[in-house]
């Protein structure tokens, strides 16, 4: 009778929120997970990226039941504000979106807002092979991780070069300046707040500064346009030798290989050191393609994923996230035929047989070893990325 | 009268003007000839009879057929045949198809396809089932229109301003194979026209409207 | 059909001023327009949304009726007639691809010439896509609205006695082309204003062929309005909503300045034929029309031709005027990717025309039976949801339908669709539909056939062509939208359109070969069998071929 009345009291009982899986129960995860849909949006502008995310969504159906749907976003933006309208909406549970490809300013506004569910990267299993240490996983952007999002790819800005129109590389942004006023037209960055946009305003901040340990902190009022200053002027500078003069911008980075390839660029930049040999192998760039890297080194940092706090699929998003760091989809990952991206993997830790994919890449032709990617200049503060991107709206996006 | 059609006080009015009255029995077999210049409601009182009148005009009065009173009856319940200047032959259908159309529902298809071809036969069209309408030559459609209108057996006729397309020759064949068949089935018969001499052929009472 | 455009620009008008509580924002306030105006963009974004609007609608205009003017009824004019089906069921994003691919400084006419031609082995550092100015975006527009208003000014010419007003004017010593304006004009406009206001409407406020072709320092104001509108800022959301605000105003301004214009040239015209000069260059400006009207079918057909190419291309180095080598990789690479879109394009695209094709049959068929005429009124409330620009109440239908929690999945992108759909398939169908001569009716229902008798039995076989016609138009609208299946649609529903201009912005020549090409084909197919389908069924009725 007792036991009736607890069934009946439970049954009245206002429905508690769905529990949400504990990732140090893996066996758990992994028996929810199977038979879940994740949402994955991640930008769609890339068609080697769209390839490879179809076929992590075959290996997690195969392995796990889990299906893996790729939602081709423009910006990752719009991921953001899908999930913060559907907070305001009371949509908790079962949100549109299972997990984002996400990094810097948008991960600290979600991290910020509450909107993500962790924290669960520290708990996957293949964390124990992410190279935590030697490689900026555990900040982003200078913002504490803490185990909402995990990383999954290793980026850094490399200078993609046309070596049959430009044989030299540049060791200095001064030098690229220079470079552009004895070729003008020929040299031009995707249009901010495109990512890789900010990311070669920021590489030219951090390049100009004589001490950029400034950025790393949050941006302030009184400093912000000393700090600035050095970086507007370049600009001015280097605007009117832009290729259409500035007056247009390619919409992304992937958008400069066509140019590259018919001849209307020499040179442009790239965040992925293996996207050259990649897109060489595609037919996208001429074979005569380089990159190359600054004397001081260039910006890097990694791609994470993160999942929303009203995903209702988290234990397969989480499944999807652990496959993302397995050393079969990091080699994959890395393989220029395939993505070219870094890996974020520890190579001592891995056994000798998952050591040997990574042993067998051919990186590439255009692919820069490890050692020569050289030394990795940390993210600023994602603050001084809104602020800056904001001010060159205001100053070179509503055309002069 | 219990046989014919009778027009009781049928008044059309548009926007509260009328446009014409008429009041009159039509026994089976006669016919009455409505004349008058164009624009004078001549059609109107037909698309009253049939069940068809625009909205614009309003009328009042009885039409009854065969002692039924039918003026709210839907247009298909009706049983009043009608025939247009133009054949308007159903372009889609084969001739056999637009005659079956009009034949009423019921017996096998064995016996329907030989009352067909015995309604061809009859206005010497004999193995026309199977062609497209829009082959035939004037004299030819009008007479498939007049058996197809027949075959659905109505209990009274209607005539706008029905041979005015065909030339003088092929004119008085047709129209006299219209009111053969029509006294021959004991139809009453109402038709509008601007043409006198289709109006003397018709040989009954003439009522001129619009004077 | 109203409920949606209303309820969405009700979730624009709050959030504009300043009161979105789901935010925790609560107004009234002017903050949000006090953003929008300060935003350094803002005068040369209104400036494009209005000019490239006027611009577009009236050189379109302006074509279409010098070339229905000096050639209608002519050989070169039947032939135009012929390629107005292909050239209407390119969607609007596949035709901008296409102009961009020809006319790019690296583009296929640039090609063609060179370097023989030009001397360029390197494409010029030319800023033709995407000028400033937004005038290959206004030329993207034209190729597109000059098929729709040649379309809508046959089916008014029919009933304009046209051929005999410029007989007559002829015989009277006027030249073809300034008989037909003097005479035949007048009575056209008139009946393709609501359209002519549809045009404008659209040109002033499109998101796709902006995206595009469009320049970007800064944008046209309905794209800044969408990247407002989708930024992780909720303060954004307010400015894009002002911004939503304004671009409305905009319009109905420059529909106001357009009806003005009318009232102008009403007067100028008047004198004009007053003045009873007779075309003394009817020839030439009739020429130079043909020519302009020429080069935008062949933008679209040439644009069509070398997305193929790219499609199919291998290497494809400047300035070579083909590509190295041809290939299947492409298609091989995106074929599954394509597939997928294709079947969500065609399953939606299915049941929102099928769906207005029934709502439009039953209007009419209600019409005739009981008698009912739809005034002017109702003809222009018609075109209400395609005169609302888009950007205006999307937005705030999304927040409302999120509100509600309905806005996730095909189902709301269907509703969203069959706003546009619907009055599209009306009005093509709504002319053949009424032309219908009633007394086949009158007819069948004497020979005893019931009201669905007739209507299933006669009306609607003999109007098969119409109907299919009016089907495959409500396919190509359904295929082409881009902002209601974005917005509407949260992102998880990937039609060819959406997927083709995401694509824009990554600039993989070849994958958006492959989905251009796919998205007019899903639009082209249903009209190539709107005229094969009739002309099979009725091979042997010869009173249907021209029905």
């Amino acid at each position: 009778m007792m036991k009736h009345l607890a069934v009946l009291a439970a049954l009245l009982a206002p429905l508690p929120a769905l529990a949400d899986p504990d990732p140090a129960d893996w066996d758990a995860v992994t028996a929810e997970a199977e038979g879940q849909t994740v949402y994955w949006n991640a930008w769609g502008g890339s068609t080697t990226t769209n390839d490879f995310i179809a076929w992590v969504g075959d290996r997690v159906a195969e392995d796990y039941g889990v299906t893996l749907e790729h939602v081709k976003l423009t910006d990752t933006a719009d991921a953001v504000t899908r999930v913060l309208s559907e907070k305001q909406a009371g949509e908790n549970d079962d949100g549109a979106i299972d997990m984002i490809w996400i990094n810097g300013a948008n991960f600290a506004a979600m991290k910020e807002a509450d909107l993500l569910f962790g924290p669960y990267a520290e708990q996957l299993p293949n964390w124990a092979v992410v190279d935590y240490e030697g490689k900026s996983v555990q900040t982003d952007f200078t913002v504490p991780v803490e185990g909402y999002e995990s990383p999954w790819a290793m980026a850094q800005v490399v200078f993609v070069h046309d070596t049959a129109d430009m044989p030299d590389s540049l060791g200095s942004m001064q030098a690229l300046l220079e470079w552009t006023k004895a070729n003008p037209g020929r040299f031009s960055y995707p249009q901010p707040p495109d990512f890789l946009g900010t990311t070669f305003l920021k590489q030219v901040l951090v390049d100009i500064l004589p001490d950029p340990a400034v950025l790393a902190e949050p941006v302030s009022d009184e400093t912000y346009d000393d700090v600035t200053a050095p970086l507007w002027a370049y600009l001015d500078e280097l605007t009117p030798n832009l290729w259409r003069e500035g007056k247009a911008y390619p919409a992304t980075g992937t958008a400069m290989f066509p140019l590259i390839a018919d001849g209307e660029l020499d040179l442009s930049i790239s965040f992925s050191p293996g996207a050259a040999s990649t897109a060489i192998a595609n037919s996208e760039l001429p074979p005569t393609v380089r990159t190359f890297v600054l004397d001081k080194g260039t910006i890097g940092n990694a791609s994470f994923v993160a999942i929303p706090y009203n995903s209702g699929s988290k234990a397969g998003a989480m499944i999807v996230a652990n496959f993302l760091m397995s050393p079969e989809a990091q080699a994959r990952a890395q393989d220029p035929d395939v993505l070219g991206y870094g890996t974020v993997l520890n190579m001592d830790a891995l056994s000798d047989a998952d050591r040997a994919l990574f042993d067998a890449l051919d990186l590439g032709v255009a692919t820069l070893s490890p050692a020569e990617l050289g030394t990795v200049q940390a993210e600023p503060h994602p603050s001084w990325m809104t602020r800056i991107g904001d001010d060159w709206m205001t100053r070179y996006g509503v055309a002069q | 009268m219990d046989k014919g059609l009778s027009l009781r006080h049928v008044t059309i009015s548009k926007g509260g003007a009328p446009l014409l009255s008429v009041h009159h029995d039509i026994g089976p077999g006669e016919v009455l000839t409505v004349m008058g210049p164009s624009g004078v409601g001549k059609s109107t009182l037909l698309a009253f009879i049939t069940g068809t009148l625009a909205p614009d005009f309003q009328a009042t009065g009885e039409v009854c057929l065969d002692g039924h009173d039918i003026t709210h009856a839907p247009p298909h319940q009706r049983r009043v045949g009608i025939l247009f200047q133009d054949d308007l032959l159903f372009p889609h259908l084969s001739v056999g198809a637009n005659l079956a159309f009009g034949l009423q529902p019921g017996g096998t298809t064995t016996e329907r396809k030989a009352k067909i071809a015995e309604a061809l036969d009859e206005v010497g069209l004999s193995g026309f089932e199977t062609r497209d309408p829009a082959t035939l030559s004037g004299g030819q459609k009008a007479r498939v229109a007049l058996m197809r209108m027949l075959l659905s057996e109505p209990c009274g006729l209607l005539l706008d301003e029905p041979f005015s397309r065909l030339d003088a020759a092929l004119r008085a064949q047709v129209r006299d194979m219209v009111f053969d068949r029509a006294r021959a089935r004991e139809l009453p018969v109402l038709m509008v026209t601007h043409d006198a001499e289709d109006a003397r052929a018709a040989g009954g009472v003439i009522v001129t409207l619009g004077d | 059909m109203l409920g949606p455009v209303v309820a969405g620009l009700w979730g624009t008008l709050l959030p504009a001023f300043g009161h979105l509580p789901a935010a925790g924002i609560t107004g009234p306030s002017l903050d949000p327009f006090r953003d929008l105006f300060d935003w350094a963009g803002l005068p040369r974004a209104m400036v494009l949304s209005v000019s490239t609007g006027l611009i577009a609608t009236a050189a379109s205009l302006l074509i279409v009726m010098l070339i229905t003017a000096g050639w209608s009824g002519t050989r070169p004019f039947r032939l135009l007639e012929r390629l107005l089906s292909p050239l209407l069921s390119v969607p609007h994003a596949a035709a901008a691809f296409g102009l961009a691919f020809l006319i790019a400084p690296s583009g296929w006419l640039s090609r063609l010439v060179s370097p023989g031609l030009t001397g360029w082995d390197r494409p010029p550092d030319l800023l033709i896509v995407q000028d400033t100015w937004g005038l290959t975006m206004t030329a993207g527009l034209i190729v597109k609205e000059v098929p729709f208003l040649l379309l809508i000014t046959l089916a008014a010419l029919g009933q304009a006695d046209a051929r005999r007003s410029v007989a007559i004017s002829q015989a009277l010593g006027y030249g073809r082309l300034t008989g037909w304006l003097k005479t035949v004009f007048p009575r056209v406009y008139a009946q393709i204003r609501p359209p002519i206001y549809v045009v404008l409407a659209y040109s002033m406020s499109v998101v796709d062929v902006a995206v595009i072709l469009g320049p970007n320092t800064p944008p046209p104001l309905s794209v800044q309005i969408v990247k407002w509108m989708s930024d992780p800022d909720l303060a954004m959301r307010l400015e894009g909503a002002a911004g939503a605000l304004l671009q409305l105003l905009l319009v109905i301004g420059a529909l106001v300045f357009w009806r003005l214009g009318e009232m102008a040239a009403r007067v100028i015209g008047q004198r004009w034929i007053i003045a009873g000069r007779r075309g003394r260059f009817d020839a030439v400006t009739a020429q130079i029309a043909l020519g302009f009207g020429t080069a935008c079918a062949l933008a679209v057909l040439l644009g069509v031709v070398v997305l193929t190419i790219w499609s199919f291309a291998g290497y494809w180095g400047f300035p070579d005027a083909l590509p190295d080598q041809l290939t299947w990789r492409n298609w091989m690479r995106h074929g599954p990717g394509t597939m997928e879109a294709l079947g969500e394009t065609a399953l939606i695209a299915g049941i929102v025309a099928l769906a207005a094709l029934i709502l439009t049959i039953g209007c009419l068929e209600a019409e005739y039976r009981y008698g009912l005429h739809i005034s002017q009124r109702g003809i222009w409330l018609l075109y209400l949801p395609l005169l609302i620009p888009q950007t205006a109440f999307l937005p705030g239908l999304q927040t409302l339908l999120l509100g509600i929690g309905a806005d996730v999945g095909r189902g709301p992108v269907m509703a969203a669709h069959l706003v546009f759909v619907l009055p599209y398939v009306f009005l093509s169908l709504a002319d053949p539909f009424r032309a219908w001569d009633a007394r086949m009716g009158t007819i069948a229902a004497a020979l005893r056939a019931s009201p669905n008798g007739v209507l299933w039995r006669v009306r609607l076989p003999m109007l098969l062509r119409p109907i299919l016609t009016a089907l495959a138009v409500g396919l190509a609208v359904s295929v082409g939208q881009y902002l209601p299946t974005l917005l509407i649609g949260g992102g998880r529903v990937a039609t060819l359109t959406t997927e083709a201009v995401a694509l824009a912005s990554g600039g993989d020549r070849r994958a958006i070969g492959v989905y251009g090409l796919m998205q007019t084909g899903a639009a082209l197919v249903p009209f190539a069998l709107a005229l094969l389908v009739p002309a099979l069924v009725w091979r042997n009725r010869r009173g249907l071929r021209h029905g």
